[in-house]
């Protein structure tokens, strides 16, 4: 009887593996379900266990059942770890995902698991945190922060009820490396936050998952529950979102599991001194917890080994949209935006030339392949006017109409802004507003470019047509374009209207209370900035093309 | 509905905290938040009818009223308008006889907007009656539709 392994991911099961795997249990063979691999394009991937170790095959269907048992089927792939997208990878977080039984303890024990937890209890609370500062982990939900700062701050904290929270709440587009893990190796994540909980003396945890990932739900409860008994006396609960962005937000996910609207709080005070329920809490996100484990079981050195600059260590970075091989890589930090994008996506799905790729989910930069220097790190993104963000990668081809990815992004924070404040609540509505009468005055031009054909037309040959001007600056423009009680002497000029989206998104940015409002404006200026000619101006001088 | 209310927080608590986790198991047991049990919540939890009602509309998971009998939740996120999310949702639309966040009239079928369901290296997605259905083309939309009339 043959021994095969299926992956049960939402990606892979909605790509048909539950159907594959059924196929494979009715032949006869043993079935163990894992979580992902990682790569999507191979998926519903199979991987038969031999004397020559697993050799996979994928994609596969139902009816491939008896070529792949003899091994003749057509897309066999040898042993998937060799293949060039896992070769090239440092995986530490995700070493155990797609390898084992998710919810086995054996397995997770026989890999390694639990001697992070192992090694964090028999030192003392401090000495962990030590060694989770010298590890140089920064929080991978966006922010970056040093993991080992706020623990410091949560271990000094006055005695008492304290909290673990783990931000689950994995909302942006592009991003699926949480869900992964938490489907995939979820007691690695209970042992980071259990590793937390000793290092800060907390008592009980929450896993605020959204309401879009049933599977990691079910995966994380079922693990919780099976686990209990190693990492007790600290208890964990599954919080489940309701699909509210703004709840990823650190502070609003907070108030949601209070009970509350998932509303951002004024800061400070910080969480780590009056967090949730007014009480020392970390919040971390499930990468950086997921992290911890490693870190404890191999030494901060090993961790630190790995990165670029002040970013050590591995990201897990996502592959998305319209690119050839998307799924999760999981690298040091360092390596270029073009070798993900083309080396290791190998360009777009469609095979059309790249245009443009968004980095870090809703909130992110749009950059252009000119821009495919970057390296990889915390820093050299900001420099560049962006963020690594939860290191989700959003590729589009030369189809993309930036004017309505940037109208996007503000209809976007307009549906989800929690209205607390009036630059994200009312700035977003305006944005919208704003960006339409741009591509409607766009319109009017000399065709700059064509009407898309099917949503998927665009010539980049008739550019040029807008009038110049100072379009940059907004000089003498942004008056004319504030006459709100007076519609019909309001100043629709592209102009006009760019000098006034500039303006408002510089209220933004200053003026918002956290990164939702704060951080819509990379998506919209990245876009006119490096795509003015998606928004009536002439295209940019070709500077520094790569 | 006072009986399940008053069942579930007899064995899950009545704190302030337990509201979210309430509202999903009635969403759960009947498919939305009427109005009319707005002030049976608020008893249970002591809280005020007010603070119930923001609760519930806040979040875009909780209806206020009954949904279609198959609901079709379609990503309009980035990663899937990367790859053509927009056409599909217009064929989508076209397909089953309603708009976008709407129920259709008959009551057969509501088609809702979902931002990232994480699978976003294989759009355009969409979650049909909970089940994650990926690489959405005209075919799928098809097969979706037939689902769906049944």
């Amino acid at each position: 009887m043959s021994r095969v392994f299926i992956s049960r991911d939402m990606a892979s099961v909605a790509l048909g593996a539950d159907d594959v795997a059924r196929a494979f249990a009715q032949a006869g063979c043993e079935v163990v379900r894992t979580g992902a691999r990682g790569l999507f394009s191979i998926e519903p991937l199979v991987e038969v266990e031999t004397q020559a170790g697993r050799i996979g095959f994928g994609p596969v269907g139902p009816g491939d059942v008896a070529a792949v048992l003899d091994g003749t089927h057509a897309a066999r792939l040898g042993e998937v770890e060799a293949l060039p997208f896992f070769a090239g990878q440092q995986r530490f977080t995700f070493a155990r995902c797609g390898v084992i039984d998710p919810l086995s303890l054996d397995d997770y024990a026989a890999t390694g698991g639990w001697q992070g937890l192992d090694a964090a209890r028999a030192q003392a609370a401090q000495q962990v945190v030590d060694t989770v500062k010298a590890s140089g982990l920064r929080g991978r939900g966006g922010a970056g922060f040093p993991t080992g700062i706020k623990w410091q701050t949560v271990l000094d904290a006055s005695a008492g009820d304290k909290y673990i929270v783990c931000n689950a709440d994995e909302g942006d587009s592009g991003t699926f490396a949480d869900r992964m893990l938490m489907e995939g190796d979820p007691y690695c994540l209970i042992e980071g936050m259990a590793i937390a909980a000793h290092a800060v003396g907390a008592g009980h945890g929450y896993i605020y998952i959204r309401s879009e990932y049933p599977f990691a739900i079910a995966t994380m409860r079922a693990a919780i529950a099976a686990s209990a008994h190693i990492v007790a006396p600290f208890t964990l609960e599954v919080r489940e979102g309701a699909g509210a962005y703004v709840c990823g937000e650190e502070t609003a996910l907070l108030d949601s599991i209070e009970g509350k609207r998932g509303q951002v709080r004024a800061k400070p005070p910080l969480p780590a001194l009056q967090g949730l329920f007014g009480r020392p809490t970390v919040i971390n996100n499930v990468l950086s917890l997921a992290a911890v484990p490693f870190i404890l079981a191999h030494g901060a050195e090993a961790y630190a080994a790995v990165g670029f600059g002040r970013s050590r260590g591995t990201m897990p970075v996502q592959l998305a949209g319209n690119v050839r091989h998307g799924g999760l890589y999981e690298v040091g930090f360092g390596i270029t935006l073009g070798e993900l994008v083309n080396a290791i996506g190998g360009g777009t799905a469609s095979r059309r030339p790249v245009r443009a790729v968004q980095v870090g989910g809703p909130l992110g930069a749009y950059f252009p392949p000119s821009m495919f220097h970057l390296p990889f790190d915390y820093e050299a993104f900001a420099a560049a006017g962006g963020l690594i963000g939860h290191a989700g990668i959003t590729v589009f081809d030369d189809s993309v109409d930036m004017a309505h990815m940037a109208r996007f992004a503000m209809e976007f924070c307009a549906a989800e802004s929690c209205g607390k404040c009036t630059p994200c609540r009312i700035g977003s509505t305006r944005g919208v507003e704003v960006m339409d009468r741009i591509i409607g005055a766009r319109g009017t031009l000399k065709p700059v470019r064509p009407e898309p054909v099917e949503g998927r037309l665009f010539s980049s040959q008739e550019k040029g047509g807008a009038s110049t001007g100072s379009a940059r600056t907004g000089e003498g423009y942004l008056d004319r374009a504030l006459y709100s009680r007076a519609p019909d002497r309001i100043d629709v000029s592209i102009e006009a209207q760019t000098a006034l989206l500039r303006d408002l998104a510089d209220t933004m940015k200053y003026g918002s209370l956290c990164a939702l409002g704060g951080f819509t404006p990379y998506p919209v200026l990245s876009a006119l900035d490096y795509f003015p000619e998606d928004f009536g101006a002439p295209a940019p001088l070709k500077e520094a093309a790569a | 509905m006072d009986e399940f209310i008053g069942a579930w927080t007899a064995r899950h608590g009545a704190t302030r905290d337990r509201l979210l986790p309430l509202l999903h198991a009635m969403q759960e047991e009947v498919g939305y938040i009427d109005d009319a049990w707005v002030p049976v919540i608020a008893k249970a939890l002591n809280l005020s009818r007010a603070d119930v009602h923001g609760v519930v509309t806040f979040y875009h998971d909780f209806r206020r009223v009954a949904p279609g009998r198959h609901v079709v939740k379609l990503c309009r996120a980035e990663s899937c308008q990367a790859r053509g999310g927009a056409g599909i949702e217009a064929a989508a639309a076209k397909l089953l006889g309603v708009a976008m966040g709407e129920t259709r009239a008959d009551g057969q079928v509501a088609l809702e907007p979902v931002y990232c369901l994480g699978l976003c290296a294989i759009g355009p997605n969409a979650l049909v009656d909970g089940r994650p259905v990926a690489r959405i083309d005209a075919a799928t939309l098809e097969r979706i539709a037939l689902e769906v009339a049944a």
